[in-house]
Protein backbone atom coordinates (compact mmCIF):
# COMPACT_ATOMS: atom_id res chain seq x y z
CA UNK A 1 0.00 0.00 0.00
CA UNK A 2 1.08 3.40 -1.32
CA UNK A 3 1.63 5.75 1.94
CA UNK A 4 -0.93 8.36 1.00
CA UNK A 5 -3.39 5.50 0.35
CA UNK A 6 -6.88 6.19 1.38
CA UNK A 7 -8.77 3.20 3.56
CA UNK A 8 -12.30 2.60 2.88
CA UNK A 9 -13.94 1.27 6.29
CA UNK A 10 -17.51 2.00 8.20
CA UNK A 11 -18.53 2.92 11.36
CA UNK A 12 -21.75 2.89 13.72
CA UNK A 13 -21.86 6.61 14.73
CA UNK A 14 -25.37 6.95 16.88
CA UNK A 15 -27.03 4.06 15.49
CA UNK A 16 -26.17 4.70 11.84
CA UNK A 17 -24.06 3.05 9.85
CA UNK A 18 -21.76 5.37 8.43
CA UNK A 19 -18.72 4.60 5.49
CA UNK A 20 -15.79 6.48 5.25
CA UNK A 21 -12.80 6.83 2.64
CA UNK A 22 -10.04 8.47 5.09
CA UNK A 23 -6.20 9.01 5.17
CA UNK A 24 -5.02 7.00 7.77
CA UNK A 25 -3.70 9.63 9.77
CA UNK A 26 -7.10 10.84 10.68
CA UNK A 27 -8.63 10.69 14.37
CA UNK A 28 -12.03 9.89 15.52
CA UNK A 29 -12.40 12.96 16.46
CA UNK A 30 -11.89 15.10 13.06
CA UNK A 31 -13.54 11.96 11.05
CA UNK A 32 -16.64 12.89 13.28
CA UNK A 33 -16.02 16.76 12.99
CA UNK A 34 -14.72 17.05 9.47
CA UNK A 35 -16.23 13.84 7.74
CA UNK A 36 -19.29 13.01 8.99
CA UNK A 37 -20.88 16.94 9.97
CA UNK A 38 -20.88 15.61 13.70
CA UNK A 39 -19.02 18.97 15.36
CA UNK A 40 -20.74 18.95 19.00
CA UNK A 41 -17.40 16.93 19.70
CA UNK A 42 -15.11 19.52 19.82
CA UNK A 43 -11.13 19.95 19.60
CA UNK A 44 -9.84 21.55 22.69
CA UNK A 45 -5.94 20.75 23.05
CA UNK A 46 -5.63 17.56 20.35
CA UNK A 47 -3.53 16.03 22.81
CA UNK A 48 -5.92 14.60 25.19
CA UNK A 49 -5.47 16.97 27.89
CA UNK A 50 -8.80 18.48 28.02
CA UNK A 51 -10.92 16.00 27.18
CA UNK A 52 -13.44 17.91 25.03
CA UNK A 53 -13.40 15.49 22.75
CA UNK A 54 -14.71 13.07 24.65
CA UNK A 55 -17.22 10.14 23.12
CA UNK A 56 -17.96 6.84 24.15
CA UNK A 57 -17.03 3.79 22.15
CA UNK A 58 -18.98 0.56 22.45
CA UNK A 59 -20.32 2.54 25.83
CA UNK A 60 -16.92 3.32 27.08
CA UNK A 61 -15.40 7.35 27.26
CA UNK A 62 -12.14 7.72 25.32
CA UNK A 63 -10.28 10.64 24.23
CA UNK A 64 -11.31 10.50 20.33
CA UNK A 65 -8.42 13.09 19.51
CA UNK A 66 -5.93 10.38 20.50
CA UNK A 67 -6.92 7.02 18.29
CA UNK A 68 -7.29 6.68 14.64
CA UNK A 69 -10.69 7.05 13.17
CA UNK A 70 -9.88 3.47 11.18
CA UNK A 71 -8.87 2.01 14.61
CA UNK A 72 -13.02 1.67 15.15
CA UNK A 73 -13.66 -0.19 11.96
CA UNK A 74 -17.13 -2.07 13.34
CA UNK A 75 -17.12 -0.14 17.02
CA UNK A 76 -20.42 2.12 18.09
CA UNK A 77 -19.48 5.43 18.76
CA UNK A 78 -21.43 7.82 20.76
CA UNK A 79 -21.36 11.35 20.63
CA UNK A 80 -23.47 14.39 22.04
CA UNK A 81 -25.42 14.24 19.14
CA UNK A 82 -27.33 10.95 19.86
CA UNK A 83 -30.73 10.96 20.68
CA UNK A 84 -31.80 7.72 22.44
CA UNK A 85 -29.57 7.45 25.34
CA UNK A 86 -31.40 8.60 28.38
CA UNK A 87 -28.32 9.13 30.74
CA UNK A 88 -27.01 11.11 28.06
CA UNK A 89 -30.90 13.01 27.56
CA UNK A 90 -31.02 13.13 31.37
CA UNK A 91 -27.68 14.60 31.56
CA UNK A 92 -27.96 17.89 28.93
CA UNK A 93 -30.87 18.51 31.25
CA UNK A 94 -29.10 18.43 34.27
CA UNK A 95 -26.78 20.76 32.93
CA UNK A 96 -28.98 23.28 31.33
CA UNK A 97 -30.72 23.34 34.72
CA UNK A 98 -27.88 23.91 37.45
CA UNK A 99 -25.75 26.27 34.55
CA UNK A 100 -23.33 23.67 34.57
CA UNK A 101 -21.56 25.86 31.84
CA UNK A 102 -20.62 29.29 30.88
CA UNK A 103 -19.49 29.24 27.51
CA UNK A 104 -20.11 25.72 26.69
CA UNK A 105 -17.24 24.69 24.69
CA UNK A 106 -16.29 21.85 26.74
CA UNK A 107 -20.01 20.60 27.17
CA UNK A 108 -20.28 18.07 25.19
CA UNK A 109 -16.81 15.89 26.47
CA UNK A 110 -17.96 16.92 29.88
CA UNK A 111 -21.66 15.08 29.01
CA UNK A 112 -20.23 12.04 27.34
CA UNK A 113 -18.14 11.34 30.24
CA UNK A 114 -20.31 11.96 32.84
CA UNK A 115 -22.32 9.09 30.59
CA UNK A 116 -19.73 6.67 31.13
CA UNK A 117 -18.25 7.36 34.16
CA UNK A 118 -22.28 6.93 35.60
CA UNK A 119 -21.49 3.33 33.48
CA UNK A 120 -18.24 2.61 35.81
CA UNK A 121 -19.43 3.67 38.88
CA UNK A 122 -22.43 1.09 38.17
CA UNK A 123 -20.16 -1.46 37.12
CA UNK A 124 -18.26 -1.14 40.38
CA UNK A 125 -15.32 0.97 38.83
CA UNK A 126 -13.02 2.14 41.91
CA UNK A 127 -11.40 5.55 41.72
CA UNK A 128 -8.20 7.42 42.85
CA UNK A 129 -10.43 8.56 45.85
CA UNK A 130 -12.32 5.15 46.88
CA UNK A 131 -11.27 4.07 50.54
CA UNK A 132 -11.86 0.46 50.08
CA UNK A 133 -10.40 -1.36 47.03
CA UNK A 134 -12.61 -4.70 48.13
CA UNK A 135 -16.01 -3.01 48.23
CA UNK A 136 -18.02 -3.99 45.04
CA UNK A 137 -18.80 -0.22 44.48
CA UNK A 138 -18.21 3.10 45.80
CA UNK A 139 -20.71 5.68 47.46
CA UNK A 140 -21.39 8.26 45.04
CA UNK A 141 -19.94 11.55 46.21
CA UNK A 142 -18.58 15.19 44.93
CA UNK A 143 -15.40 14.16 46.02
CA UNK A 144 -15.65 10.67 43.51
CA UNK A 145 -17.21 12.98 40.84
CA UNK A 146 -14.33 15.19 41.26
CA UNK A 147 -11.86 12.23 40.94
CA UNK A 148 -13.77 10.48 38.06
CA UNK A 149 -14.60 13.69 36.07
CA UNK A 150 -10.68 15.18 36.42
CA UNK A 151 -10.10 14.22 32.98
CA UNK A 152 -12.33 17.15 31.53
CA UNK A 153 -11.24 20.65 31.83
CA UNK A 154 -13.28 23.76 32.29
CA UNK A 155 -11.33 26.85 31.38
CA UNK A 156 -14.44 28.68 33.03
CA UNK A 157 -14.09 27.11 36.35
CA UNK A 158 -18.34 25.79 35.88
CA UNK A 159 -17.17 22.84 38.10
CA UNK A 160 -19.35 23.07 40.90
CA UNK A 161 -22.86 23.57 38.73
CA UNK A 162 -21.07 20.96 36.72
CA UNK A 163 -20.76 18.26 39.98
CA UNK A 164 -24.58 19.25 40.63
CA UNK A 165 -25.41 18.46 37.25
CA UNK A 166 -23.81 14.72 37.19
CA UNK A 167 -24.86 14.26 40.97
CA UNK A 168 -28.66 15.17 39.87
CA UNK A 169 -28.78 13.04 36.67
CA UNK A 170 -26.86 9.68 37.93
CA UNK A 171 -29.74 9.96 40.73
CA UNK A 172 -32.67 9.86 37.77
CA UNK A 173 -34.50 7.10 37.69
CA UNK A 174 -34.74 6.04 34.25
CA UNK B 1 1.53 14.02 11.47
CA UNK B 2 3.82 11.96 8.80
CA UNK B 3 2.15 9.49 6.54
CA UNK B 4 2.28 6.02 7.02
CA UNK B 5 0.75 2.77 6.25
CA UNK B 6 -1.67 1.09 8.40
CA UNK B 7 -2.53 -2.92 8.99
CA UNK B 8 -4.67 -4.08 11.38
CA UNK B 9 -2.62 -7.69 12.87
CA UNK B 10 -5.07 -10.62 13.52
CA UNK B 11 -2.76 -12.35 15.46
CA UNK B 12 0.41 -11.79 18.06
CA UNK B 13 3.00 -13.67 15.66
CA UNK B 14 1.25 -11.62 12.32
CA UNK B 15 1.56 -8.49 14.23
CA UNK B 16 5.50 -9.12 15.26
CA UNK B 17 6.30 -10.22 11.61
CA UNK B 18 4.83 -7.30 10.28
CA UNK B 19 6.24 -4.76 12.40
CA UNK B 20 9.66 -6.27 11.62
CA UNK B 21 9.70 -6.03 7.82
CA UNK B 22 9.72 -2.27 8.10
CA UNK B 23 12.57 -0.44 8.99
CA UNK B 24 10.32 2.09 10.91
CA UNK B 25 7.41 0.14 11.93
CA UNK B 26 5.35 0.80 15.18
CA UNK B 27 2.80 -1.16 17.49
CA UNK B 28 -0.52 0.78 18.21
CA UNK B 29 -2.59 -0.48 21.26
CA UNK B 30 -4.77 2.17 23.12
CA UNK B 31 -2.40 5.10 20.74
CA UNK B 32 -2.83 7.23 23.72
CA UNK B 33 1.16 8.51 23.73
CA UNK B 34 2.16 7.25 20.36
CA UNK B 35 -0.55 9.57 18.82
CA UNK B 36 0.40 12.25 20.98
CA UNK B 37 4.02 12.40 20.20
CA UNK B 38 3.37 11.34 16.46
CA UNK B 39 1.53 14.70 15.93
CA UNK B 40 4.27 16.65 17.38
CA UNK B 41 6.17 14.14 14.39
CA UNK B 42 8.63 12.87 17.39
CA UNK B 43 7.47 9.86 16.43
CA UNK B 44 7.48 9.42 12.44
CA UNK B 45 6.88 5.39 12.00
CA UNK B 46 6.62 4.70 8.14
CA UNK B 47 4.18 1.57 9.59
CA UNK B 48 1.23 1.29 11.98
CA UNK B 49 0.31 -2.57 13.19
CA UNK B 50 -3.00 -2.25 15.06
CA UNK B 51 -2.44 -5.26 17.94
CA UNK B 52 -5.78 -4.16 18.98
CA UNK B 53 -7.32 -7.09 17.57
CA UNK B 54 -4.91 -9.85 18.26
CA UNK B 55 -6.42 -11.47 21.82
CA UNK B 56 -4.02 -10.95 24.75
CA UNK B 57 -6.68 -9.22 26.45
CA UNK B 58 -7.30 -11.61 29.56
CA UNK B 59 -6.67 -11.64 33.29
CA UNK B 60 -5.71 -15.22 34.06
CA UNK B 61 -3.95 -16.99 37.49
CA UNK B 62 -0.90 -18.87 37.12
CA UNK B 63 -0.40 -22.05 38.56
CA UNK B 64 2.48 -20.98 40.51
CA UNK B 65 -0.78 -18.56 42.58
CA UNK B 66 0.28 -15.28 40.03
CA UNK B 67 -0.98 -13.25 37.81
CA UNK B 68 -1.00 -13.26 34.31
CA UNK B 69 -1.85 -9.89 32.57
CA UNK B 70 -2.36 -10.02 29.01
CA UNK B 71 -0.44 -7.08 26.79
CA UNK B 72 -3.97 -5.37 25.88
CA UNK B 73 -5.40 -5.43 28.97
CA UNK B 74 -6.93 -2.14 29.70
CA UNK B 75 -5.47 0.21 32.49
CA UNK B 76 -8.69 0.27 33.66
CA UNK B 77 -9.81 -3.12 33.46
CA UNK B 78 -6.65 -3.66 35.35
CA UNK B 79 -7.26 -1.68 37.90
CA UNK B 80 -11.00 -3.12 38.64
CA UNK B 81 -10.00 -6.56 38.02
CA UNK B 82 -11.05 -8.25 41.37
CA UNK B 83 -7.85 -10.31 41.69
CA UNK B 84 -6.05 -7.83 41.62
CA UNK B 85 -7.99 -5.57 44.16
CA UNK B 86 -7.74 -7.95 46.55
CA UNK B 87 -4.40 -9.72 46.18
CA UNK B 88 -2.71 -6.90 44.31
CA UNK B 89 -3.84 -3.31 45.50
CA UNK B 90 -0.60 -1.66 45.39
CA UNK B 91 -0.98 -2.01 41.23
CA UNK B 92 -5.32 -1.05 41.31
CA UNK B 93 -3.69 2.19 43.45
CA UNK B 94 -1.15 3.32 41.10
CA UNK B 95 -3.07 2.25 38.04
CA UNK B 96 -6.05 4.49 39.85
CA UNK B 97 -3.78 7.49 40.65
CA UNK B 98 -2.42 7.87 36.71
CA UNK B 99 -4.00 9.74 34.05
CA UNK B 100 -7.66 10.37 33.30
CA UNK B 101 -10.27 7.89 33.50
CA UNK B 102 -10.64 8.41 29.67
CA UNK B 103 -7.01 7.37 28.98
CA UNK B 104 -7.30 4.55 31.07
CA UNK B 105 -10.39 3.24 29.46
CA UNK B 106 -7.99 2.98 26.32
CA UNK B 107 -4.21 2.66 27.54
CA UNK B 108 -2.58 -0.82 27.74
CA UNK B 109 -0.70 -2.47 29.90
CA UNK B 110 2.08 -3.32 27.44
CA UNK B 111 1.64 0.70 26.11
CA UNK B 112 1.98 1.70 29.96
CA UNK B 113 5.43 0.19 30.25
CA UNK B 114 6.46 1.73 26.85
CA UNK B 115 5.20 5.23 27.21
CA UNK B 116 7.88 7.90 26.86
CA UNK B 117 9.28 10.33 29.34
CA UNK B 118 6.94 13.93 29.81
CA UNK B 119 10.59 15.96 29.58
CA UNK B 120 9.42 19.38 28.11
CA UNK B 121 12.10 19.29 25.80
CA UNK B 122 11.68 16.03 24.19
CA UNK B 123 8.25 17.35 23.14
CA UNK B 124 9.71 20.71 22.13
CA UNK B 125 11.28 19.72 18.33
CA UNK B 126 12.62 23.52 18.71
CA UNK B 127 15.06 22.40 21.53
CA UNK B 128 17.80 19.91 21.66
CA UNK B 129 17.59 16.68 23.26
CA UNK B 130 19.72 13.63 23.19
CA UNK B 131 16.75 11.51 23.78
CA UNK B 132 14.83 12.70 20.28
CA UNK B 133 17.40 13.74 18.23
CA UNK B 134 21.04 11.87 19.54
CA UNK B 135 23.96 14.45 19.74
CA UNK B 136 21.83 17.35 20.21
CA UNK B 137 22.73 18.18 23.66
CA UNK B 138 20.45 18.40 26.16
CA UNK B 139 18.04 21.66 27.21
CA UNK B 140 16.70 19.79 30.28
CA UNK B 141 20.50 20.06 32.09
CA UNK B 142 20.17 23.98 32.19
CA UNK B 143 16.88 24.08 31.82
CA UNK B 144 13.14 24.16 33.64
CA UNK B 145 14.10 20.47 35.14
CA UNK B 146 11.49 20.38 38.11
CA UNK B 147 10.19 17.08 37.29
CA UNK B 148 13.31 15.59 36.22
CA UNK B 149 15.13 12.48 37.12
CA UNK B 150 18.05 12.83 40.45
CA UNK B 151 19.10 9.14 40.39
CA UNK B 152 20.43 6.94 37.31
CA UNK B 153 20.73 10.00 34.86
CA UNK B 154 24.03 10.69 32.95
CA UNK B 155 25.34 13.81 31.64
CA UNK B 156 23.23 12.95 28.36
CA UNK B 157 19.48 13.06 29.62
CA UNK B 158 18.06 13.79 33.09
CA UNK B 159 14.28 12.38 31.93
CA UNK B 160 12.04 10.94 34.54
CA UNK B 161 10.06 7.67 33.67
CA UNK B 162 6.19 8.86 34.00
CA UNK B 163 4.76 5.56 34.91
CA UNK B 164 2.92 4.99 37.73
CA UNK B 165 1.87 1.04 36.82
CA UNK B 166 5.48 0.46 36.03
CA UNK B 167 6.73 1.30 39.70
CA UNK B 168 3.70 -1.34 41.31
CA UNK B 169 4.85 -3.80 38.36
CA UNK B 170 8.76 -3.29 39.80
CA UNK B 171 7.88 -3.34 43.35
CA UNK B 172 5.84 -6.78 42.84
CA UNK B 173 8.80 -8.27 40.63
CA UNK B 174 6.85 -8.64 37.02
CA UNK B 175 8.08 -10.66 34.17
CA UNK B 176 7.34 -9.08 30.92
CA UNK B 177 6.28 -11.84 28.46
CA UNK B 178 7.87 -11.84 24.38
CA UNK B 179 7.59 -13.20 21.40
CA UNK B 180 9.97 -12.43 18.34
CA UNK B 181 9.25 -12.36 14.49
CA UNK B 182 10.95 -15.92 14.29
CA UNK B 183 8.65 -17.37 16.83
CA UNK B 184 10.68 -17.36 19.94
CA UNK B 185 9.38 -16.17 23.15
CA UNK B 186 11.71 -14.21 26.06
CA UNK B 187 10.92 -13.78 30.03
CA UNK B 188 12.66 -11.02 31.27
CA UNK B 189 12.53 -9.69 34.20
CA UNK B 190 11.17 -5.91 34.45
CA UNK B 191 14.33 -4.81 36.58
CA UNK B 192 16.43 -5.95 33.33
CA UNK B 193 13.52 -4.30 30.84
CA UNK B 194 14.71 -0.76 31.22
CA UNK B 195 18.10 0.93 30.01
CA UNK B 196 19.45 3.71 32.15
CA UNK B 197 20.70 6.97 29.61
CA UNK B 198 24.50 6.46 29.56
CA UNK B 199 25.28 8.07 26.38
CA UNK B 200 22.26 6.23 24.50
CA UNK B 201 19.50 7.70 25.91
CA UNK B 202 17.62 7.00 23.07
CA UNK B 203 17.54 2.89 23.80
CA UNK B 204 14.81 2.94 26.46
CA UNK B 205 14.29 -0.89 26.93
CA UNK B 206 15.88 -4.34 25.73
CA UNK B 207 12.81 -5.14 23.02
CA UNK B 208 14.43 -5.85 19.99
CA UNK B 209 12.96 -4.97 16.11
CA UNK B 210 9.48 -6.96 16.03
CA UNK B 211 9.69 -8.03 19.39
CA UNK B 212 5.77 -8.11 20.86
CA UNK B 213 5.43 -7.77 24.80
CA UNK B 214 2.11 -10.47 25.15
CA UNK B 215 1.75 -10.26 28.37
CA UNK B 216 3.47 -9.23 32.14
CA UNK B 217 3.27 -12.17 34.75
CA UNK B 218 3.18 -10.89 38.54
CA UNK B 219 4.40 -13.79 41.23
CA UNK B 220 2.20 -15.26 43.92
CA UNK B 221 0.54 -11.69 46.06
CA UNK B 222 3.31 -11.01 49.13
CA UNK B 223 2.37 -10.72 52.26
CA UNK B 224 2.24 -7.14 53.88
CA UNK B 225 0.31 -4.17 53.82
CA UNK B 226 0.67 -2.82 50.18
CA UNK B 227 0.52 1.11 49.80
CA UNK B 228 1.34 3.71 46.94
CA UNK B 229 1.56 7.04 47.66
CA UNK B 230 1.68 9.59 44.55
CA UNK B 231 2.89 13.24 45.73
CA UNK B 232 2.03 16.05 42.08
CA UNK B 233 1.25 18.93 41.75
CA UNK B 234 -2.18 18.93 41.30
CA UNK B 235 -4.75 16.01 43.47
CA UNK B 236 -5.91 14.18 40.27
CA UNK B 237 -4.49 13.77 36.42
CA UNK B 238 -1.01 15.02 36.77
CA UNK B 239 2.51 13.02 36.63
CA UNK B 240 4.17 12.03 39.86
CA UNK B 241 6.78 14.09 41.33
CA UNK B 242 7.71 11.42 43.90
CA UNK B 243 5.95 7.94 44.17
CA UNK B 244 6.43 5.29 46.48
CA UNK B 245 5.10 1.46 46.12
CA UNK B 246 5.29 -0.13 49.37
CA UNK B 247 5.19 -3.58 50.71
CA UNK B 248 5.26 -3.43 54.64
CA UNK B 249 5.08 -6.26 56.92
CA UNK B 250 3.35 -6.61 60.53
CA UNK B 251 7.04 -5.84 62.13
CA UNK B 252 7.31 -2.81 60.20
CA UNK B 253 9.97 -4.19 57.72
CA UNK B 254 9.55 -2.58 53.91
CA UNK B 255 10.05 -3.07 50.28
CA UNK B 256 9.99 -0.07 48.31
CA UNK B 257 9.98 1.17 44.30
CA UNK B 258 9.97 4.77 43.75
CA UNK B 259 8.01 7.00 40.60
CA UNK B 260 9.66 10.61 39.56
CA UNK B 261 13.08 10.11 40.54
CA UNK B 262 15.09 8.58 37.49
CA UNK B 263 14.90 6.77 34.08
CA UNK B 264 13.31 3.80 35.20
CA UNK B 265 11.13 2.84 38.00
CA UNK B 266 13.72 2.74 40.65
CA UNK B 267 14.52 0.09 43.21
CA UNK B 268 17.57 -0.14 45.76
CA UNK B 269 17.25 -3.81 46.64
CA UNK B 270 19.73 -2.79 49.45
CA UNK B 271 16.70 -0.97 51.48
CA UNK B 272 14.54 -3.89 51.93
CA UNK B 273 13.71 -5.51 54.81
CA UNK B 274 14.54 -2.46 56.71
CA UNK B 275 12.38 -0.33 58.91
CA UNK B 276 13.62 3.01 59.72
CA UNK B 277 12.73 5.20 57.17
CA UNK B 278 16.21 7.64 57.53
CA UNK B 279 18.32 4.74 57.19
CA UNK B 280 16.01 3.83 53.66
CA UNK B 281 16.71 7.40 52.71
CA UNK B 282 19.75 7.14 53.04
CA UNK B 283 20.32 3.74 51.01
CA UNK B 284 17.65 5.29 48.34
CA UNK B 285 19.25 8.37 47.79
CA UNK B 286 22.77 7.32 47.89
CA UNK B 287 24.23 9.53 44.30
CA UNK B 288 21.07 11.34 43.93
CA UNK B 289 21.75 14.86 42.33
CA UNK B 290 19.41 17.61 42.05
CA UNK B 291 19.64 19.75 38.87
CA UNK B 292 18.29 22.80 40.43
CA UNK B 293 15.08 23.17 39.25
CA UNK B 294 14.30 19.43 40.88
CA UNK B 295 16.43 19.81 44.35
CA UNK B 296 13.50 19.83 45.98
CA UNK B 297 12.78 16.10 45.52
CA UNK B 298 15.24 14.97 47.58
CA UNK B 299 14.40 16.00 51.13
CA UNK B 300 10.81 15.13 49.52
CA UNK B 301 11.84 11.57 48.78
CA UNK B 302 12.66 11.41 52.56
CA UNK B 303 9.69 12.98 54.05
CA UNK B 304 7.25 10.59 51.61
CA UNK B 305 9.03 7.39 52.77
CA UNK B 306 8.88 8.55 56.51
CA UNK B 307 5.41 9.19 55.87
CA UNK B 308 4.78 6.24 54.18
CA UNK B 309 6.05 4.18 57.25
CA UNK B 310 4.14 6.39 59.63
CA UNK B 311 1.17 5.89 57.88
CA UNK B 312 1.39 1.67 57.69
CA UNK B 313 2.33 1.77 61.51
CA UNK B 314 -0.58 3.28 62.99
CA UNK B 315 -3.27 1.54 60.62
Amino acid sequence: MALTDVVEFSLKVNGQARELALDPRTTLLDALREHLELTGSKKGCDHGQCGACTVLVNGTRINSCLTLAVMHEGDEVTTIEATDDAVLSALQAAFVEHDGFQCGYCTPGQICSAVGMIAEFAAGMPSHVTEALEQDRAAMSDLEIRERMSGNICRCAAYPNIVRAIAQAAETPR
Amino acid sequence: MKPFSYMRAAGPAQASAAAANEQDAKFIAGGTNLLDLMKLQIETPDRLVDINHVGLDGVAETQEGGLRIGALVRNAVLAAHPSVRRKYAVLSRALLAGASAQLRNRATTAGNLLQRTRCYYFYDTTKPCNKREPGSGCAALGGFNRIHAVLGTSEHCIAAHPSDMAVAMMLLGAVVETLRPDGGTREIPLEQFYKLPGDTPEREHVLERGELITGVVLPPPPDGRQVYRKVRDRASYAFALVSVAAIIDADGKSRLAFGGLAPKPWRVAGADGMSDPDAIADAVLAGAVGHGGNDFKIPLTRRVIRAVLRDAGSA
